[in-house]
């Protein structure tokens, strides 16, 4: 059998074949095939497979090289650790549509054209919509609606961009696009959505909590990562996006500190690491991709950590809100450490995985002599130690005790924690294990006194300032509260306005009928008067007496032009 | 599970304890800046403590900030269900 077939087949199609298993079978199927996945992605030599034709165009479902690897390993790395820590449900639903929803993700990244991107593209939105319905709660359906609506018009726009690119330049190629290719805004506004940029990020924080358990999880790593990716790809160098990212890595840790959700505190958290992303894209030089494509590596292990140890939170104490948990570590101490791994390293702790990728963005931020974006990523660096590094683990697993006592995780989710967390730290004190997998040779050297000093500078002192501020009791205590964001716009503005109209509409309709009511009887006479059988304005005149108004209208022209 | 145990952390002395642990590491940081050679792109990151500095105030503008967001941003929990 020839390997020169789309990886994402073996996802997409074992997925398809899970509701026809049963037990410990299904079980192994669903670990075989990222494992499947991933092994074909070490056997493929890099080039460009699987092309038919289209339309008198060709399609590439199979590119392969450096930076699509990249993604393609850990995002099957990512399956593997999700499918270990879902092992406990029985949710045929949620199985298929996970899987699928991986294996269109792998998809979207191997895509050489714009057409196998967006059906690819497409695909992930209606895929990962299942694992928020699968809550089954009124609020979740909801909020799957939104995310659902949202995703889609990112795959309209991102049609729509391929096809005026396609007319502008007779070709459907993927390749490094830039704000000048025509059809290029349109693309990069699709990208933008999915990769949550700034004022078009609150489908993320809206949705990514409303999902089950180990829903988060999975969608954690796929849709925003496969968006830096087609960025990365397309957008490489676009000096546009050192301001977007930079604003992306700061405004959402002030959310991040007062949110109560602590899933939600994650997806703020979440989008916050994603702007170092794009900062990356936005420099564009070989140290900034590669600095991008590690911090999504590292990235995806660390928040599906982070994610995991709030979902078994959630699953055992049956909430995950800040204001009610605490003291958590005596119930499900395994799973505290896991947590702690993951805030370290998203924190960027020396030793763990977010410090040898993030330093590369930083360096490649301090290089390029972009002062004001190193020192908003710096400050951003400080605030994501505090809300994710310090404020998750403490509010969830320490500060007072809320009494809960629980079991511990399951089994399966505490290998996956520690799988993951073994990652983690692997990545931190290997780090050219990863840096060999990036798009460029790397000369960095993450682990010098200096870099290691001032590092520990920043976190220790932030975590200082959590410490001061909550003996003095200046912290903000957690509440039971939402906070506005940008889906007010949507989910109070734009019901308030339709209902507004609808008002005006139905007043507008009254006042007419009770005006035609009065006015109507009278108003009939009179027009029968006029228009009626022999009325003034229904006779008809002899085409004569036309011709002769017409003949004197010209003569009168004809007199006033002359004067 | 362990409904009677006292851990470690439940006496508010330890926590005392582990709060002076923070000042003390803090301390030791700043101590041996002056002793590490450093080699930044910009002039000013190479000031002593610079770091230490900029993590302890730039947390303590983002939480009060943030804090004062909420007089703006918090609502009802049940806020968009009606």
């Amino acid at each position: 059998m020839s390997i020169e077939f789309p990886t994402a087949l073996i996802l997409i199609l074992g997925a398809l074949a899970v509701p026809f298993l049963r037990g410990r079978v299904r079980a192994l199927w669903m670990l075989a095939l990222p494992v499947l996945a991933f092994a074909h992605l070490v056997v493929m030599p890099t080039g460009e497979y699987v092309q038919p034709g289209f339309l008198g165009q060709t399609l590439v479902l199979m590119r392969v090289d450096r930076l699509s690897l990249a993604f393609g390993y850990i995002f099957t790395i990512a399956t593997l650790l999700n499918v270990i820590y879902s092992l406990h449900e029985d949710d045929p639903y949620q199985q298929v549509a996970a899987l699928a929803y991986a294996g269109s993700a792998l998809g979207a990244v191997f895509a050489g054209d714009l057409i196998t991107l967006f059906i690819y593209w497409e695909l992930t939105a209606v895929t990962s919509v299942v694992l928020i319905w699968a809550r089954r709660t009124e609020r979740a359906r909801r909020a799957a609606m939104r995310y659902l609506l949202v995703q889609l018009a990112s795959g309209m726009l991102l049609l729509a961009g391929a096809v005026v690119h396609f007319q502008a330049s007779g070709s459907i190629r993927f390749d490094l696009l830039g704000v000048g290719a025509p059809g290029s805004w349109l693309i990069l506004l699709a990208f933008g959505i999915k990769c949550a940029f700034p004022l078009l990020h609150n489908w993320l924080q809206d949705a990514y909590p409303e999902a089950t358990v180990t829903g988060t999880v999975w969608l954690s790593a796929f849709t925003t990562k496969l968006a830096v990716y087609a960025l990365a790809r397309g957008y490489a160098g676009t000096e546009m996006l050192i301001w977007i990212g930079a604003v992306m890595t700061a405004f959402p840790i002030f959310y991040a500190v007062i949110e109560n959700d602590l899933r939600r505190v994650l997806a703020y958290s979440l989008n916050n690491q994603l702007g170092f992303m794009v900062v990356g894209v936005g420099i564009g030089t070989e140290l900034a991709i590669n600095g991008t494509v590690a911090h999504a590596f590292s990235h995806i292990l660390y928040k599906a950590l982070l994610f995991m140890s709030m979902g078994a939170v959630l699953l055992r104490a049956g909430t995950v809100n800040g204001s009610q948990l605490g003291g958590l570590y005596k119930s499900m101490p395994w799973t505290t450490g896991f947590c702690i791994v993951g805030a370290a390293s998203i924190s960027a702790f020396p030793l763990f995985s977010g410090f040898i990728s993030k330093a590369l963005i930083l360096g490649a931020a301090a290089d390029g002599g972009y002062t004001i974006t190193w020192l908003v990523l710096l400050f951003a660096s400080a605030g994501v130690f505090h809300h994710s590094g310090i404020k998750i683990p403490y509010f969830a697993f320490f500060a007072h005790d809320s009494k809960i006592r629980c079991a511990e995780a399951p089994r399966n989710m505490l290998i996956a924690m520690g799988l993951t967390a073994v990652l983690c730290v692997g990545i931190g004190v290997y780090p050219d294990a990863l840096y060999r997998l990036l798009p460029h040779a790397v000369t960095f050297v993450p682990y010098t006194s200096a870099h290691v000093l001032t590092q520990l500078q920043l976190l220790l002192f932030s975590a200082l300032a959590f410490s001061v501020l909550m003996r003095t009791g200046l912290y903000p205590p957690e509440l039971r509260a939402v906070n506005l964001d940008c889906d007010w716009f949507y989910r109070k503005l734009a019901p308030a306005l339709v209902g507004v109209a609808t008002t005006l509409i139905g007043a507008f309709r009254q006042i007419a009928s009770e005006v035609m009511g009065r006015l109507g009887a009278p108003l009939a006479r009179v027009i029968r008067e006029t228009h009626g059988d022999g009325g003034p304005l229904s006779k008809t005149l002899s085409t004569g007496t036309m011709a002769l108004w017409i003949s004197m209208l010209l003569a009168a022209y004809l007199v006033m032009y002359y004067v | 599970m362990n409904e009677g145990k006292t851990y470690w952390l439940d006496r508010k002395e330890n926590v005392t304890i582990v709060y002076r642990a923070v000042w003390a590491v803090c301390g030791l940081l700043l101590l041996v800046d002056p002793l590490v050679h450093k080699h930044e792109a910009f002039g000013f990151a190479e000031w002593f403590g610079f770091f230490g500095f900029f993590g302890f105030f730039a947390c303590v503008g983002l939480v009060l900030t943030a804090k004062a967001l909420r007089r703006v941003l918090k609502r009802p929990e049940n806020y968009y269900e009606h």
